[in-house]
């Protein structure tokens, strides 16, 4: 394997740390595997949705609980949150010090805690309506999918402190680098999920 | 999977496009359940088929998975796991959704 050539999804550090994207080949295919795996997690949550979208037993419908117009914002944020953190990630790659990564991975990390947020405020509205995930079989499908995606971000967002803390303490270091690599794949991952989300519950739910 | 040595103005490009592209499919998929020009099924189909677009669109501009060959099998873990996803997904839609039919 030369520098030249792809070593894994993402982007790739190529000629620009030649020692470092040929180790991270072997490091970033095994945590691809596990977001293959998590997506058939994620899948099968969606089949399930799907079954019980009409097992509603008298309680609130899709229609009466989402919400189209909040919806829409939380795509806008976390998509661009997906893009800023390729920002982040090129600036890994080309940038001398340490100042442009951290200010685009603080974007990211705003965006992320804003969807978390938004969509807090919409399950905490939903709850006070009294739709529970206890109220029907849809009800519970629909906030195990959601909020296994929300545990997805909250991680994400942890796991983004931790990654400034340890540009701060490590610089621009072969694992750092790595490390930031495979948060990427997660990140992006996470806004792929949600394209389904949207498409799948949200919008299926509220077309007339 | 895309050449990794292209210039740094390239990569941003690639973002870009990729960005905007989603956000324009976004957008479509929102308007046209907000203003219902077309029946609800047919709505549902096409915004399912947006969705599947823009899928694709983010492999291609944020994971950077094209169909060129490349070092490790990405690309078939990927098909792999999208046609156990399928299988399982359509599997179960099919088996209950027939049984909630017969139910009824």
């Amino acid at each position: 394997m030369s520098a030249g050539d792809a070593m894994h999804p993402g982007l790739n550090l190529g000629q620009t740390d030649a020692e470092t994207h040929a180790r991270a080949g072997h490091d970033l295919f095994g945590f691809w595997i596990f977001l293959m795996s998590d997506a058939v997690l994620f899948a099968l949550l969606f089949a399930t949705y799907g079954v019980m979208l009409r097992g509603t037993a008298g309680g609130p419908g899709p229609a009466d609980v989402y919400k189209l117009l909040t919806a829409f914002v939380e795509t806008v944020v976390l998509l661009t949150s997906s893009f800023t953190f390729g920002m982040a990630s090129i600036s890994l790659k080309h940038a001398r010090g340490i100042a442009p990564i951290t200010a685009w991975l603080g974007v990211t990390l705003a965006l992320g805690l804003a969807f978390l947020a938004m969509e807090y405020n919409d399950l905490a509205t939903m709850v006070g309506d009294g739709a529970v995930p206890a109220r029907s079989g849809f009800l519970s499908s629909f906030h195990a999918l959601i909020s296994l995606h929300g545990l997805h971000v909250l991680a994400g967002c942890l796991w983004i402190v931790v990654m400034l803390v340890q540009l701060c303490v490590f610089g621009r270091d072969g694992r750092v680098k790595i490390n930031m690599l495979r948060l990427g794949l997660f990140w992006h991952f996470l806004d792929i999920v949600w394209v389904a989300i949207f498409s799948v519950v949200f919008l299926q739910g509220l077309a007339r | 999977m895309s050449d990794p040595n292209r210039g740094r103005a390239a990569e941003i490009a690639t973002y870009g496009i990729g960005y905007g592209a989603a956000l324009a499919l976004t957008a479509l998929a929102f308007g046209l359940v907000s203003w219902a020009p077309f029946a609800a099924s047919t709505t549902v189909r096409i915004v399912l088929g947006l969705g599947l677009v823009q899928i694709v669109v983010q492999f291609r501009c944020f994971l950077h998975i094209t169909l060129r060959k490349s070092a490790r099998h990405d690309l078939q873990l990927i098909l792999f796991s999208a046609l156990i996803i399928g299988l399982m997904v359509s599997g179960t839609l099919v088996v209950l959704l027939n049984l909630h039919h017969r139910m009824m």
